[in-house]
């Protein structure tokens, strides 16, 4: 590129660019630029893109409109934002792993204070005690509400939790297939599917589950090192895992339990109380907005035994010189900043603040409350399979049920939830919108239903579905 | 027979064909205090160099690597409970696994007490 001509693109050549000349976000000047070049020996930046071939590169400007100011940009910005249905706008059934919940005003005025919001991770652990408390207290409640002996300082989601959790599975069994459940998040699956397949890690799936039927025992042989189940499952049932826990370990391998709404364990019997060895879950519904999908926070329990191969950090209680309570990061040595390659996990960091915002919010839940929240979801759900089974287009399929079900809807679900969508109701995920070639799963729909459904909301989506159907 | 050393600061003491591997005093030293070790089970197979059993203390987990080919015959079970073992008595009860020899010559290859004192010499 010609020196003098600044840019706003370090891969394409055009002088006649005038929008680079008001960019103002390019921090380099061409002085700046010219001298790197020099230190490193290249006279062209075009010379450092030779290895990408050409057709990869871009020949000319993106088409987008012109720079614009402040104002402008503002109007486009929030005219497209005003096509969006907002799940907090409208009545919405959405869930399939991410649910709209009551987020009360404290937890955002905690984890918004200057120490917690702009507070890095902490490399110089000891000084920051006010982190290392609360991930304490997080650990604490996270080992609690899943029934385990120990939790980690939170992942970066439950997806990816799902994903350690098998590559864990594999270092304590000392083998390398995974069963996974037909009624395993398909999001899960694949995200255990890229992580843990570069491990060496063989996954074995079974076909979706839609009718909560499924028999994993006769699968397990004395290769599994792990049976990975969700509970409540993708599509909603819930079962007792009790048998399959007890086949897990008869045959040396682990059982992994996955939950996507973690408020339902405020309400069912703990995965750790059922045989769980890892229970790897989702925290977005306590403490956290939907967020486009992310971020969120993982939670990751493991058995007391099997502490040494869990991946993450941990927060440790201690007392100091004078006697007084004071919080440590403990077990970091297998982690990748002290062990590199050989790390337990390269997982490196946690999800600090939206670990903050669940420990503000089940704090202010307390266990009473927990318990309370999970009995109000469930009783808004069982309302809403009252008044959907009365549709005769509809049938509810689940016989068991949290806050999630799934109907069978007499024509193709998603063509259902762009019409419920028209009149301004987010009508649930159609399962085909997971389940590409969903075959004969197109008719099925997951409704969702939480403390902040309302009986006006639910009176609407049957409406609406009657005019739709 | 008398105790041999590894570059990698393991010793080796071969009795009736079966070798008791642990690390050396000087390791002990040098990783602080052992909170924890993973030994293995009998019945594995190692290839010389190969990775064999995990030391951890409070600043790192290292490696131990197998000084000899063989197959492990136990791992030290005292070192669940008391892992500083290592700490208090490196070469003799903080032993960490015992091992059959698949290739005696193989031995030939360590260091004895005196040239292990001036390789660590040579280290400091």
């Amino acid at each position: 590129m010609p020196p003098n001509t600044p840019t706003t693109s370090l891969a394409w050549n055009n002088s006649k660019n005038k929008v680079a000349k008001t960019m103002r976000y390019l921090p380099l000047t061409d002085d700046d630029r010219r001298q790197m070049l020099a230190a490193i020996g290249v006279e062209d930046l075009k010379d450092l893109y030779r290895d990408v071939p050409p057709d990869a590169l871009l020949s000319g400007p993106v088409d987008l409109p012109a720079h614009q100011g402040e104002i402008e940009v503002e109007r486009a910005i929030s005219a497209m934002a005003a096509k969006n249905l907002n799940a907090a706008a409208a009545p919405s059934f959405l869930g399939a792993g991410a649910y709209r919940h009551h987020v009360p005003a404290t937890v955002d005025a905690m984890i918004q204070r200057g120490e917690f919001l702009t507070a890095y991770t902490p490399y110089q652990p000891e000084v920051s005690q006010g982190t290392l408390q609360y991930l304490f207290e997080f650990q604490t409640q996270v080992a609690l509400i899943t029934g385990m002996e120990v939790a980690n300082a939170s992942m970066y989601d439950g997806a990816t939790a799902a994903a350690e959790a098998v590559m864990m599975a594999g270092r304590v069994a000392k083998r390398k297939k995974a069963i996974l459940s037909g009624g395993l998040h398909p999001h899960y699956r694949d995200a255990t599917q890229t992580i843990a397949g570069f491990h060496g890690m063989t996954l074995d799936v079974a076909p979706p589950d839609w009718k909560g039927e499924e028999d994993l025992i006769r699968s397990i042989d004395d290769e599994t090192a792990c049976v990975v189940v969700q509970n409540p499952g993708f599509f909603g049932h819930v079962r007792d895992l009790t048998p399959l826990a007890d086949a897990c370990h008869a045959a040396g391998a682990l059982l992994v339990v996955v939950v996507t709404e973690v408020v339902s364990l405020g309400a069912l019997t703990a995965p750790g109380d059922m045989g769980a060895d890892i229970v790897a879950a989702e925290g977005q519904s306590i403490g956290n907005a939907l967020n486009y999908g992310g971020p969120t926070v993982g939670l990751f329990a493991v058995r007391q035994k099997h502490l040494r191969q869990m991946p993450g950090r941990v927060c440790g209680q201690t007392a100091d010189i004078d006697g007084k309570r004071g919080f440590v990061l403990t077990l970091s040595t297998r982690e990748q900043h002290i062990r590199r390659e050989k790390a337990t996990s390269n997982i490196c960091t946690n999800s600090g603040l939206c670990a903050l915002a669940f420990n503000v919010h089940m704090t202010l839940l307390g266990e009473t409350g927990f318990r309370q929240l999970a009995a109000l979801n469930h009783a808004k759900a069982c309302t809403l399979a009252d008044k959907l089974d009365a549709v005769d287009e509809v049938q509810v399929l689940n016989d068991t049920f949290f806050n999630e079900f799934t109907i069978s809807l007499n024509k193709p679900a998603a063509g259902v939830v762009d019409d419920l969508a028209a009149l301004g109701i987010l009508g649930g995920v159609p399962v085909s919108r997971l389940y590409a070639d969903g075959g004969q799963m197109e008719n099925l729909l997951l409704v969702a239903a939480t403390e902040t459904t309302t009986e006006d909301d639910m009176d609407a989506l049957v409406r609406s579905l009657s005019e739709v159907l | 027979m008398s105790v041999k050393y590894t570059r990698e600061h393991e010793w080796i003491v071969v009795e009736e064909d079966v070798a008791t591997v642990g690390i050396s005093k000087y390791a002990q030293e040098q990783l602080g205090d052992v909170v924890f070790v993973e030994v293995p089970d009998a019945g594995k197979k190692v290839a010389l160099g190969e990775e064999a059993a995990v030391v951890e203390s409070v600043k790192a987990a290292s490696e131990i690597y197998a000084p000899l080919s063989g197959t492990v015959t136990a791992g030290n079970p005292a070192l669940e409970d008391e892992p500083a073992t290592i700490n208090s008595d490196a070469e003799g009860d903080g032993w960490i696994f015992k091992m059959t020899i698949d290739d005696t010559s193989e031995l030939d290859d360590l260091m004895d007490a005196a040239e292990y004192a001036d390789y660590v010499a040579g280290l400091e």
